[in-house]
């Protein structure tokens, strides 16, 4: 007989309309601020994200100097058993940071599906020297179309264009911050000095500005043939091999098997944004934790009033068990109505949480040079609306078991006698 | 005759404050169609036998048979839904659900009982209504009613699933004079004329004089059948 338990319920509720709507009140305010800090954290997180992506490759190859010095070779020629091979103050070998065999790498990798774009690169330290003053930075050569795919570099650039630097020699793009430290800009001619002590001019094409401040203060692009020509090395000289996927996600893995198949080591987006990637994390986990908080106190709200409820309906309970209700049906009419005042409560958290951050989203973003946003990054996922409703029926659900349960065991000879 | 109700040996004891026996191998049967009237002083344990009898009370030793069927043992919910159907009920305090019309009052147990469609429900209860001359209350709240008048709603609400046995625990213990002879009239011609059992605790010696059938109880045990 479910009809006539919800009518009961249905009743009750509307008997006493003012305490129904603070209970809900309770969920409403819950639910709204857990789709407000959803929104807007999930929505900064995501605009991090872009902005790391598109600044960092999905996965990067690259030769890294060997630190290990546990195993020496001596090792292989005596017979360790015997003898013990002290070596103190062990120092890396003399070996060239480069990727051998580059090219057969890049083809291979060209042919794997899951690779968007692949961009080989040399990699450098060098000064940028303007006038008396040397600036350090670093330098990426780079075949300039294959590297745009990589990093959406199109978007990013300040003044001037990429294929500028296809069509003049000698070309440089340059990070807008670093730009505006030399006190250079597109046509102006810049020189650059690598450790090793030789030096070569170029002229400024273009700026870029990813928004990330280690970028743009530091880093500019040149023709790969033309950083090899400044370290003197052949035209099959690369230190990294730089990749987009198809899926970002798969990064991980196929860094594994990248760095097991060639032999060098392979870092994924994640490990190279490793610091990021954990403030992200912990943001994403305040944000749950202070909704759950708020979720749950909206709980112990609906917990209260259920119980008082049940105490002031103590008679009527009785007189429905002597009518032949069982505990279940009793159990039932309370849980309806504590799940019901959680669904509309829940409904109207979605409205209030939808309209409190599309409030934030019009909001202007405060003006800066190093983050390129107008207005304050929200995101509206369905997700996090479904999630929230979930939750918020859970919840009242949960809160509304217990005094429900006691509702049902209550002994109607106890009260019926007075 | 036909027997309604039998108790076999009933014993029940109270833990609570202490160790206490309240009814002493309360043994009788009850025929169809006759009004009891269960009398005694306070404490006596009428009321205490009567919630036995009403099923809803299950810490007992003995049997309770209604209709021939032995309760004794069956679970909660098979006696809700045994209640539901055989045992209408009228209390002391009236004891209607105040968010409620009259009307819904009466409706419940039938819907409860799920035999007939809503409609069928409701023209139960207001037929029942209209018996007790109270279909002119039928859509006003249950708490906006006088005492007599709930005391009304309340008999045709123990009538509405057409029970066995109507019990009432002191049914004109909270009633003027007038009401008390109204109430005791319409029990008086159910059980008359509708052959309807009724089993009642009483305070009232006039109200019991005039049943059927006196039950008379003292420290638990039943000294006049």
């Amino acid at each position: 007989m479910l009809s006539v338990n919800f009518e009961i319920a249905k009743t009750h509720l509307l008997a006493k309309p003012r305490q129904t709507l603070i209970a809900m009140l309770g969920v409403t305010f819950g639910i709204g601020m857990y789709i407000l800090m959803i929104s807007f954290m999930q929505g900064f997180n995501e605009f991090l994200e872009d902005t790391l992506l598109s600044s960092t490759p999905d996965v990067r190859i690259y030769n890294d100097i060997k630190t290990d010095f546990s195993h020496s070779i001596l090792d292989e020629i005596s017979d360790t058993s015997k003898v013990l091979n002290v070596i103190h103050h062990p120092k890396p070998k003399d070996i060239t940071p480069d990727i051998k065999n580059s090219s057969r790498i890049i083809a291979d990798l060209k042919k794997d599906e899951r690779v968007l774009a692949v961009s080989p690169t040399l990699a450098t330290q060098v000064f940028y020297v303007s006038g008396p003053v040397q600036i350090n930075g670093s330098l990426s050569g780079v075949n300039i179309l294959e590297e745009a795919q990589l990093t959406g570099m199109y978007d990013k650039m300040k003044t001037g264009k990429i294929e500028n630097l296809l069509t003049i020699d000698n070309g440089i793009l340059m990070g807008h911050g670093l730009a505006n430290k030399l006190n250079v800009s597109v046509g102006d001619l810049v020189t650059l000095a690598t450790p090793k002590g030789t030096a070569m001019r170029f002229r400024v094409v273009g700026t870029f500005q990813f928004g990330i401040g280690s970028l743009d203060n530091v880093k500019c692009y040149v023709n790969l043939s033309k950083v090899q020509q400044l370290v003197g090395k052949d035209n099959q000289y690369v230190t990294d091999i730089s990749m987009k996927l198809k899926d970002y996600d798969q990064a991980t893995e196929m860094a594994a098997e990248l760095s097991k198949r060639y032999g060098y080591k392979a870092d994924d987006w994640k490990i190279t944004n490793a610091s990021a990637m954990v403030s992200i994390l912990i943001r994403n986990v305040m944000t749950f934790v202070i909704s759950f908080t708020l979720l749950v106190v909206a709980g112990f709200g609906i917990y209260n009033i259920m119980s008082m409820t049940i105490q002031n309906k103590l008679k009527d309970i009785a007189i429905l068990k002597a009518e032949g209700f069982s505990s279940g049906d009793i159990r039932q009419i309370f849980l309806t109505e504590s799940v019901t005042i959680g669904i509309f409560g829940a409904l109207t958290g979605l409205l209030l949480g939808f309209i409190m951050s599309s409030g934030v989203y019009n909001l202007p973003f405060p003006k800066n040079d190093f983050i390129s946003i107008t207005h304050f990054p929200v995101v509206f996922h369905l997700k996090h609306y479904a999630f929230g409703m979930g939750f918020g029926i859970i919840t009242t659900f949960i809160a509304g078991l217990m005094p429900s349960i006691k509702a049902g065991k209550i002994d109607p000879v106890a009260i019926l006698r007075g | 005759m036909d027997i309604v109700l039998k108790a076999n040996k009933l014993n029940k004891y109270f833990n609570e404050p202490e160790e206490f026996h309240v009814l002493k191998d309360v043994s009788f049967e009850v025929p169809r169609g006759q009004f009891v009237s269960i009398v005694g002083k306070s404490g006596c344990g009428k009321s205490t036998l009567l919630y036995l009898l009403s099923t809803m009370d299950t810490e007992y030793k003995g049997q309770v048979y209604v209709n021939d069927v032995l309760l004794t043992g069956k679970t909660q919910n098979e006696l809700a839904k045994f209640r539901n159907e055989h045992i209408g009920f009228i209390f002391q305090f009236h004891f209607l659900l105040p968010e409620f019309s009259a009307l819904k009052n009466v409706m419940l147990p039938a819907e409860k009982l799920g035999k007939y469609s809503k409609s069928e429900c409701e023209d139960r209860a207001y037929e029942k209504l209209k018996w007790l001359d109270m279909e002119k209350f039928a859509t006003k709240l249950s708490s906006k009613l006088s005492g007599g008048q709930q005391q009304r709603v309340a008999i045709a609400r123990a009538l509405v699933n057409d029970p066995t046995i109507i019990m009432g625990d002191e049914p004109t213990g909270n009633l003027d004079s007038t009401n008390t002879q109204i109430v005791f009239d319409i029990l008086k011609d159910l059980s008359k004329s509708k052959h309807q059992t009724i089993i009642a605790v009483t305070h009232d010696n006039e109200f019991a004089a005039n049943t059927d059938r006196i039950i008379e109880m003292k420290d638990g045990e039943i000294v006049k059948p």
